[in-house]
Parts: C-alpha cells; structure tokens; sequence
C-alpha cells in the first residue's frame, strides 16, 4: 500500500509538469460532462419527462454514473493501455518484477485530469440531493452509497475485463467502449427508457442496471421493494468472472517478443 | 496540383488499410445509433407533441449521424502534424516545395474519407433494411438529395477548415492537448453532435444556426431528412458558404503570421 502511494505521488509530479495543458485538460473534461448535463437540460426543458421521470431524479441517476466512471476512470483506466503493454512486450517487463500485475498495471497511469469529470459530477450530485424531492432518510443514503460503490465495481470489472480480452486479440476492442463509455453516455437517462430487451441485457450480461436503475427505482420512491437496495453488491460479485477471465487469459499469455 | 493529388492518394489508400479497424467501428457506431434511437423514442412516447420534427426523420438523421461520423468526428486530428509542430519537425516540412497549408488540407479530406469509405456502406445497408420507422430513408426527391449533396460537401470543408485552424493554434499553445478537449468539447455541443438542433429551444437555435458550427453536420442531415426544406434550405446553403470562406481566409491568415515567426523547437 505504501508503495501504491508512492507511484501516485510520482504520477501526479510528473503531470504536473505540464501545468497549462493540465488544467485545460480538466477545464475540458468538465466541459464535456457539462455538455452531456444541457443535453439533458434541454431535453427536459422540451418533454418536462421521460417515461415517468422527472428531471431532477434523472439528475440523480446521471451523477451516480459519472461519479462511479470518473472514479473508476481515474484509478483503474490504467487497464486502457494493456493492449499497448500486451504488443510492445513491456507486459514481460512487468511480469518479471516482484509485485502483482494488477498491482503494476494500475500504478502505471492514473490520470489525475479526469478530475474534471468527477467535479462535474460531485457538483451535479450535490445539486441533485436536494432539489429532487426525496426524503433522505438513512435507506436511502444507503442505496446511493450503495449505487456508487456498485458502479465503480462495474466499471473496474470492464476495465479488468478489456484487458483479459485483449491477451487474445492483442488490439484493443473498441468494441468494449460500448459497455464503458456507451453506459456512461447512455446511462444517464434510468435504463428502462431503452425498452425490455436493453434493460434485460445490462441485467443479466453486463449488470449495469443493477446499479444504475434498480436501486435508483426505489430511491425516488417507484418501488417499495427493500431488497432493491442489495443488488449493487452482485455488481462487486461481477469482478469475479472478469478477474477469472483475465487470470486465464495471463496463464495462456504468449509473449509478442522483443 | 499533381503533387497534392499524390498526398491525397497515398493518405487515402493508407486510411484504406485499417480493415479490421472499421469492422469493430461500424459495430460500435451500430449501437451507438441503436442506443440514441431508442432514448429518442422513450422521448417521442412520452410527449410526442412536442417532437420537434417526425420520429422517422430522426431515425434517419441519427442513421447518418453514424454513417457518415468519420467525415464530421471533431475529434479525429491528425496527431502527426500536433506532433511536427511540437517537435520541431516543421522545419523539414517548411522546406518541401509546396503550400503547408493545402497540404494539411488535402491530407485531413483523405483520412476523413478513406474513414467514411470504409464504414458507410454496411451502415447505410443495415440501416435501411430495418422496419419503418427505424430505418434510413431516402429524401423526399431529387431536388432535396441533390441540396444534400452540395450541403455536405460544403459542411465537410468546413469542417477541415476549423480542424486547420485547431492545428495551426498549436503554433501559439505548443501543447495542444488542452486546446484539443476544450475546442472539441464546445464544438461537438454547438454542432448538434451531442443532441440534434432542432431539439434545443427555439430562442438557442436561432443563435446556433448562425454559428460556424451548426453548418457543419446539422445542416446537411436536415436537408436530407427534409427538416429544412425550399428556401430555408437554400439560405442555409449560403450561412455554410459565408461560413467556409471565412474560416478559410482566416485559417491561411493565421498561418502566415505564424510562420512569420515560427520558432522551431529542439535541435
């Protein structure tokens, strides 16, 4: 741990070396989450709702998902640049130190500029707790605590789970951007707008909604059903299998040499 | 003019190259465009009387949106030429016998289409196999598919043209990075990238559409669709054109002043 908090140390000195281009950088970051909240804003400003939501509980729902991404992005994007370790053979590198991979991978970047993004989410957040009508009691603290930590495990698990694909594809998958970036964007709005079979699917294959729309149902109040609160913790469970997968993938790694 | 048309050439038959690239891209844009239609719908079943136009001209318009996404992304640059300023290559590109600035030009119009060449096709089919109203469909007639056509060819130099501007501003910041997300933040939300134009209230969009930006993908897509039509469509045609000679002069202007004084970094 105490080495953890040593390469952090190292990363943010040596970004912080290119001052301007740093605070552009979250200037920016910020922008394009304020960007995505006057999509919203306007959307609402024409429809008043969507499918029964009110702009201030989807409010509440798009600052739980960035929150958890930009979380996850800053800690655990260093899995975005796996594929690039995977064919320049610096993988090899990593594997002959005494240290864990995940360990190595995640120390190797963490980008302190995506705090923008954080911020943008913090500052929604913190405008969306009052003004959209729920009653904070202590089940409801919970369940946004709750939806967070539930999202960053799923965040962290696609990460984890990127990188354990790309041991055999060897290029990146643009394709997986769709799961991270796609949830991101299209999380914003509560899932279920998207229809049955979306919603079935970020259930049971990739468990974005059981972070994102189950526990934010019983948070603004659509559901009774207690046990709703809970489900973020199979998200925890979901970095299981990715975590398998990449352990499997590590087994069977053939170096690309050089 | 011959050797610009070799740039051209070897750009564009090495944009060609990344096959297997354009096959995960053309799957990712797929639900991408998926996804956005059936947000838009959850909209249009919630209040379809204030849908600012009809659901099938969305569809279609978020069909091309995807189709043709290589020629209007702002964020693709060409990171070669950030680099050659940086890294004070541009001195050996100073002395090649031909214009900077056409030749960034021609090389950014081959990337972009070489990209589009490759994705568009299983797009547009996929897309106007599906069921009304979530296919592509055809414009109105040929009067309207040939504005489009005129449109799109203007709004794709404009944008070269701003992204030329971005690329010489990496003369004055040296790092471009920052400039990079901030320029590209703001003209994705004023270009109708992040939600389509007519969706803002009415009030925005009139300042919207007198922006540079707007005449970039929106205009184009709207003729198609058949959202502007007649003379608003020719009186847009002329906002692209005023706007495209503008950033023109304005992007050979700054790179003269500068090159006047160009400082080449390193050794």
């Amino acid at each position: 741990m105490k080495l953890y908090f040593k390469y952090i140390g190292i990363l943010l000195k040596s970004q912080m070396q290119y001052k301007a281009s740093f605070f552009m950088t979250i200037l920016g970051q910020f922008l394009v989450s304020f960007t995505a909240f006057f999509g919203i804003y306007f959307m609402f400003d024409r429809f008043n709702q969507v499918d029964g939501y009110t702009f201030s509980e989807v409010l509440i729902c798009f600052a739980a998902v960035l929150l958890s991404f930009s979380v996850a992005e800053c800690f655990f994007r260093g899995f975005d640049t796996f594929p690039k370790l995977i064919k320049s053979g610096g993988l090899d590198r990593i594997l002959l130190r005494p240290r864990g991979v995940i360990f190595q991978v995640l120390t190797s970047t963490i980008e302190f500029s995506r705090a923008g993004r954080f911020l943008q989410a913090a500052i929604t957040l913190c405008y969306a707790i009052p003004t959209c009508g729920v009653v904070w009691t202590f089940d409801k603290i919970a369940t946004l605590i709750l939806m967070i930590a539930g999202g960053i495990s799923v965040y962290l698990a696609l990460f984890v789970l990127y990188a354990g694909i790309s041991f055999f594809t060897i290029e990146g998958l643009e394709f997986m951007n769709v799961f991270t970036d796609g949830t991101r964007e299209f999380g914003k709005y509560p899932l279920s707008i998207y229809g049955k079979g979306v919603l079935g699917f970020f259930t049971y294959v990739i468990p974005v909604a059981l972070f994102q729309y189950y526990p934010f149902l019983y948070l603004v109040g659509k559901t009774e059903r207690l046990w709703y609160i809970f489900l973020p913790l199979i998200c925890a469970v979901f970095i299981l299998p990715c975590y398998a997968f990449f352990a499997f993938g590590l087994s069977r790694y053939k170096s690309t040499g050089s | 003019m011959k050797q610009y048309f070799s740039f051209f050439r070897i750009r564009f038959i090495a944009g060609l190259q990344y096959r297997a690239a354009a096959w995960a891209g053309v799957v990712t844009q797929f639900a991408w465009g998926f996804l956005s239609i059936l947000m838009y719908r959850a909209f249009y079943q919630s209040g379809a009387e204030n849908f600012p136009m009809e659901f099938s001209q969305l569809t279609t318009y978020i069909w091309l949106q995807q189709a043709l996404l290589a020629m209007f992304m702002i964020w693709l640059f060409d990171n070669d030429i950030f680099d050659s300023i940086t890294s004070g290559n541009i001195a050996y590109e100073l002395c090649r016998p031909c214009d900077l600035y056409n030749m960034w030009f021609v090389k950014n119009v081959a990337t972009r289409l070489s990209n589009v060449l490759l994705r568009c096709l299983p797009i547009f089919i996929v897309a106007a196999c599906l069921p009304y109203p979530y296919n592509i469909s055809l414009p109105a007639d040929w009067a309207c598919g040939a504005l489009f056509f005129v449109s799109l060819i203007a709004g794709f130099f404009l944008q070269v043209s701003i992204s030329m501007v971005i690329y010489i501003s990496a003369f004055y910041t040296v790092s471009p990075a920052g400039m990079k997300i901030l320029s590209v933040t703001l003209m994705e939300f004023l270009s109708g990238a992040v939600i389509p134009i007519p969706f803002f209230p009415d009030a925005v969009q009139t300042i919207f559409n007198l922006l540079p930006f707007a005449s970039m993908q929106s205009t184009p897509f709207l003729i198609y669709t058949g959202y502007t039509s007649g003379a608003d469509a020719l009186a847009a045609i002329g906002v692209q054109l005023f706007w495209l000679v503008v950033i023109y002069v304005s992007g050979r202007l700054l790179i003269k002043h500068a090159l006047k004084k160009v400082v080449v970094q390193g050794g």
